[in-house]
């Protein structure tokens, strides 16, 4: 396993009702105190040469973890270390990690050249390196030619990428990415999304991005740490996080789940009973039953096949009935909305394969069974404020 | 249809000719009004005002064009030295207000501490006194409080009065540039230091680097603001001079006697001036300070 780079032991911030603190509280309520609990005793490791994601929405605290990272916001207590060093208290430009801030900021004042030599010229680099480096750099960020120009002339994905080769041109041992696409048109985001990997990949820094865009993180991170309310649900490769959430709101968060109320029953080799609310039992994977009696299982719509009612399912397969609500035809695929028999509704993808071609899509209304494999199926502990049919279902 | 169509057009005429002579017109006007007391001070420097052919000491009547004023600016007994303390005292007021109200604005954007909603208003507090009860109560205040010259601090040539007019300049002067700085700090994105000590830049390299020159025009501004404030400020001045005399307070004084020429070259040297600042910086920016 690769060494540690970043180590976050038991980190902790709470802002007052002072600037920093005026700041947050957009995004975070502040408890009975008036204290605003951004960062809540988060344990972390993110190895060297990774591209790790901090993945959440806003006022989860992502950005927070990051800030202290570089050294701009201090934590409350706990301990940061960089590379086996105790940096918790070191200002930034005491710390071997650059940033890529989402507005860019960018010296408005200063060439492109100038911006992206800011850094060496702190360290006393000497003229010629510092000219043969930053062109090099300009080169990767696929820039050449613009050294003359003033910020201000550049769009919003130049700078972008002028914001990226000022950071990585001091050869960090991380580079820390607070949302750097969030400013960027679709098209362009996805560009920028393969180029960063491809950037990353070049150059085998650790990075540490933070965004709010699932898919965003899925396509770049070799890990994701899902954070909510300060702390991170679940933290894991993407596949993982996908396949296997372990709580309610990873599943909610990363792409569509369908939640459905279940109790535990007998285990049956492999699998493992569940009982659901509508009288049918279904089966799960064995390794799946926990210690809670209630649980939510949960399966992702694209893993879900449509059979007609009556027509014959495959014995193995998970089988619940439901009545078509929606249909949408996408294109690709088909989106059904489909109802169980106890109301719970129930996000079906269906890929636009022979039947379709054939003019036999499900109409609204009609009954529909619904199947897939036991193998699919996950579960997550039911909390408290559940919504019938999962989050994205209801 | 056309006959209710005819009356709006007519309407729209009368508009649009009104636009085309009416707003010319009134901009001629205006201009006019803010540019002909500079054309008559500037026309009258050229004026023959020599007692010995009769023309008598008071530049008022137009007499004949002499270049007499212009190759002698300083040729009229005290305005020399005037003119020197106040270009002195307008250099330092101007050094000293800039760089505390630069240092005051930073702090009132920058930091929150006990008392900054109080200091926020009692600033402008200056601003708002007129300049008669400000000038006699700081000259009872100099009287009470008998401040000795500053020894050695100040150049001998300007012996008494000088500190205490800098004194009472750096004051009224603050207000104004602290204002000024403040309303470009307003604008100012924190980020970009936060990148500049992201990049190794510490916080002496940082304010060095970026904040200052970054806020720079507003500094600049203000120090002009400063500058003309001081050079021609009367009423406070006259209060707190004692026998010093500034450029101002001598016109005043000659003006009972006498009204050379000079003082319409002088004018119109400092108008020109400022011209040519305001226009070198916009030929430098390609636009007008703000």
């Amino acid at each position: 396993m690769a060494e540690v780079e970043v180590r976050l032991t038991q980190v902790y911030k709470a802002f007052g009702g002072d600037a920093a603190g005026r700041r947050v509280a957009q995004y975070i309520k502040p408890d009975e105190h008036g204290v605003i609990v951004a960062v809540d005793h988060i344990d972390l490791e993110v190895r060297e040469g990774e591209f790790f994601s901090l993945l959440g929405p806003s006022g989860c605290g992502k950005t927070t973890t990051l800030r202290m990272i570089g050294g701009f916001e201090q934590p409350t207590s706990g301990l940061i270390e960089l590379a086996g060093q105790d940096v918790t208290w070191l200002p930034p430009y005491k710390r071997n990690v650059n940033t890529v801030f989402q507005s860019y900021a960018l010296f408005p004042h200063l060439t492109i050249f100038d911006n992206v030599a800011f850094g060496l010229r702190r360290r006393k680099i000497a003229q010629a390196e510092i000219k043969t480096r930053v062109r090099e750099m300009l080169e990767l960020v696929e820039l050449p030619g613009y050294e003359n120009r003033k910020p201000g002339q550049l769009s919003g994905g130049k700078a972008q990428r002028v914001a990226l080769a000022r950071a990585l041109v001091n050869k960090p041992a991380v580079l820390l990415l607070d949302e750097p696409l969030g400013a960027l048109d679709l098209k362009l985001r996805k560009q920028m999304q393969v180029e960063l990997k491809r950037i990353q990949a070049d150059v085998g820094i650790t990075f540490i991005y933070v965004t709010h865009d699932q898919e965003e993180a899925m396509t770049m991170s070799d890990r994701i740490a899902v954070m909510n309310r300060g702390k991170y649900e679940q933290l894991g490769d993407p596949e993982t996080l996908y396949e296997r959430p372990a709580t309610e709101f990873v599943a909610g968060f990363l792409g569509v789940s369908n939640l459905l109320m279940a109790s535990i029953g007998d285990r049956d080799g492999d699998y493992a009973a569940a009982h659901l609310a509508d009288g049918s039992t279904v089966r799960i994977p064995a390794t799946l039953k926990g210690p809670v009696a209630a649980i939510k299982i949960g399966v992702r719509p694209e893993k879900i096949r449509l059979y007609a009612e009556g027509a014959p399912v495959p014995e193995q397969m998970n089988r619940l009935e439901g009545q078509v609500m929606d249909a949408s035809y996408l294109g690709a695929s088909t989106s059904y909305i489909i109802r169980s028999n106890d109301g719970e509704r129930i996000t079906v993808f269906e890929q636009n394969l022979a039947r379709t071609s054939h003019g036999s899509l499900h109409q609204p209304g009609q009954k529909v069974q619904l199947a897939w494999l036991p193998d699919h199926t996950f579960a997550v502990a039911a909390d408290g404020h559940a919504t019938a049919g999962g989050p994205d279902g209801a | 249809m056309a006959a209710t169509v005819a009356p709006q057009r007519s309407t729209g005429r009368l508009m649009r000719a009104l636009e085309h002579r009416a707003l010319p017109v009134f901009t001629v006007l205006a201009i006019g009004y803010l540019l002909v007391p500079i054309i008559v001070m500037f026309v009258f420097s050229f004026n023959r005002v020599d007692q010995s052919l009769g023309d008598g000491k008071f530049n008022y009547q137009w007499h004949a064009f002499s270049l007499e004023a212009w190759l002698n600016p300083l040729g009229w007994p005290g305005l020399g030295n005037a003119l020197y303390a106040s270009l002195w005292i307008a250099v330092m007021a101007t050094i000293g207000s800039t760089i505390l109200g630069t240092l005051i604005g930073l702090a009132l954007t920058r930091y929150a501490f006990r008392g900054r909603g109080m200091i926020n208003s009692l600033i402008f507090l200056p601003m708002a006194t007129p300049e008669l009860v400000m000038g006699s109560s700081l000259g009872i205040l100099f009287v009470a409080t008998a401040l000795p010259p500053l020894r050695g601090a100040v150049p001998t040539l300007f012996p008494f009065g000088i500190s205490t007019i800098l004194i009472a300049h750096v004051m009224f002067n603050i207000s104004y540039v602290v204002v000024t700085v403040k309303a470009r700090l307003a604008g100012f994105d924190r980020r970009l230091e936060e990148a500049a000590m992201d990049l190794g830049a510490n916080e002496w390299t940082t304010f060095w680097r970026v904040t200052f020159p970054l806020i720079f025009p507003g500094i600049m501004a203000a120090a002009l603001l400063a500058f003309s404030l001081s050079i021609d400020d009367f009423i406070i001045t006259s209060f707190v001079s004692g026998t010093q005399n500034t450029f101002p307070i001598w016109v005043y004084g000659i003006i009972r006697n006498a009204l050379p020429p000079q003082i319409n070259v002088i004018g119109s040297i400092i108008f020109l001036v400022a011209v040519l600042l305001v226009a070198s910086s916009t030929l430098r920016t390609g636009r007008p300070p703000r």
